[in-house]
């Protein structure tokens, strides 16, 4: 495969490069700090990487809730862990 | 606006790919949705080494006829014949004629102290975050819980790396190994990943063996594991724990095909019991990725109305029977797992609701009114699976309270409401959760 150029992007302001193909997920889990607090406050991580347990849900380029681990990194994108 | 298809097929996994490409080969107007960025469903995650198999299929489907719409989750059957799917920004309206279910499955998750830890993720979940990019080189890893993925991804995250300091399967797996391997879709590549893992780990794979306390301060430091009367502690920056797969029948159940022991029932030519609704692949039995296609295929010949090619492959399908439930019967959970959880412990994650406040309750529904558990974003996909083993509560009770949007939507998305509204209560609940995700 063709080397692709990596990916740059801001979490909670903070820049990271990744490569292509990486999801926002895993790009987060890099940075190393949770996804979201939970109702009562207790950091939270993903747990299924398929979408269906909505632990890993952050804000990608303003859309609230959206489950990071079923979004690639894009050049530019700003996500915001709750 | 209405997209229309003559067949539409819900999952890009192995049976949806077969059942799609099967279909739009007898010359039908076929569309392929997907939740996920990229076809190829679990098993053939991209990032992946992919396997010859993998290729071959996909690089059929890339070539085909197929309207591939990849990154939509369906949220609603809004009347006969039409679907409501949401994607990242915005709604579509898809209509079909014929509607093929290959919804695939997901992890069994099953509550112990600690479980809610970051970095405690299921087995299948840290191996689709390393082939999402998580580097993994270096790090100490315990994989957990019952099923033939646990070798698989253990295999996986060592050949990335990784330090693999324990495998733990909660059923005595030794006898077996040469059984699993036939199952794993393709045998010879199995036996391969199999013998790979027993060279590779030797004495770290423990039979009858569970975790049975995940510690840390923000997030996981080591994992407590229980092997009879021993019980002892390892250092850890993962655990990958998953406890077998689950089919994922939310929207089969919407669609209100008939569901029994927890499968979708279909006939040989994979119809399920509404009218021109089909079902493939592990909704209707935990069977692999080989099964999975050849009940695709099936699928999308008897949608195409090919019954005569549909009855052939559907009589190679009545020989791997046996298989599915003999793999059932391998991953049955030792009931002693149904002690790990104290009173403290999480069960519903989206509600945090704690194990002691269900006890109370004698059903799934009164437990849901009483405590919110199953009523966060996940609806319960997570904590109802859960209870069902945990508490004996009916698989069909919990999945009759199934409704429209069988995932929180936006708040624009109910301007396709005309969609929801005639649901009933179904507006309500949308209206609800909406709110509840923009708060």
């Amino acid at each position: 495969m063709p080397e692709l150029p990596p990916v740059h992007l801001l979490i909670n302001d903070v820049a990271i490069t990744v490569d292509q193909g990486t999801t926002v997920a895993s790009a987060i889990l890099i940075v190393g700090i949770p996804m979201r607090l939970s109702v009562t406050g207790e950091p939270r991580g993903p747990l299924c990487g398929m979408g269906i347990c909505f632990e890993c849900r952050a804000t990608i380029d303003g859309a609230q809730h959206q489950r990071s681990c079923q979004v690639l990194c894009a050049e530019g994108m700003e996500v915001r862990t709750s | 606006m209405t997209e229309r298809f003559d067949i539409l097929v819900v999952g890009a996994g192995p049976a949806g790919i077969a059942a799609a490409l099967t279909a739009a080969a007898a010359g039908k107007r076929v569309g392929l949705v997907d939740d996920n960025p990229a076809a190829g469903g679990q098993i053939w995650r991209s990032g992946a080494a992919q396997s010859t198999t993998a290729r071959n299929w996909l690089g059929r489907l890339a070539a085909s006829s197929v309207t591939r719409l990849q990154g939509w989750r369906i949220v609603d059957s809004p009347s006969r014949g039409l679907l409501l799917a949401e994607g990242n920004r915005t709604c579509r309206n898809l209509g079909y004629e014929q509607l093929i279910l290959a919804t695939g499955a997901r992890e069994r998750f099953l509550p112990f102290p600690g479980w809610t830890l970051p970095n405690v993720m299921g087995a299948g979940g840290l191996d689709a975050m390393v082939r999402g990019g998580l580097p993994i080189a270096g790090k100490r890893v315990v994989v957990a819980g019952t099923g033939p993925l646990l070798l698989a991804v253990a295999a996986h995250l060592a050949r990335r790396g990784a330090k693999i300091v324990a495998i733990c399967e909660q059923a005595p797996l030794r006898r077996f190994i040469p059984f699993l391997a036939s199952l794993m879709g393709e045998p010879a590549k199995a036996m391969q990943g199999i013998e790979y893992a027993r060279s590779t780990f030797g004495s770290r794979i423990y039979t009858g063996c569970w975790p049975v306390a995940a510690s840390g301060q923000e997030k996981l430091e080591s994992v407590t594991l229980r092997r009879g009367e021993r019980q002892w502690e390892e250092r850890c920056d993962y655990l990958a724990c998953g406890f077998h797969l689950v089919p994922n029948l939310e929207l089969p159940a919407l669609m209100g095909c008939h569901i029994q022991g927890g499968f979708v029932v279909v006939n040989h030519l994979q119809q399920a019991s509404v009218p021109d609704v089909f079902c493939a692949g592990e909704p209707t039995g935990i069977g692999g990725m080989e099964l999975a296609l050849l009940e695709g295929e099936i699928a999308g010949l008897a949608a195409a109305r090919n019954t005569d090619a549909a009855n052939r492959l559907a009589r190679r399908r009545r020989r791997t029977l046996g298989f599915v439930r003999a793999l059932s019967a391998v991953t049955e959970l030792d009931p002693r797992l149904k002690e790990l959880a104290t009173d403290a412990t999480l069960v519903c994650r989206c509600e945090d609701v704690p194990l002691g406040k269900l006890r109370e309750h004698g059903s799934w529904r009164e437990a849901k009114l009483h405590t919110r558990c199953g009523m966060g974003p996940c609806q319960g996909r997570i904590c109802g699976t859960a209870s069902e083993f945990l508490f004996g509560w009916d698989a069909g009770s919990i999945l009759s309270s199934v409704r429209p949007p069988l995932f929180p939507v936006r708040v624009s998305s109910l301007g396709h409401a005309d969609t929801l509204a005639d649901k009933g209560d179904g507006l309500a609940s949308a209206g609800m959760l909406a709110s509840k995700e923009t708060e």
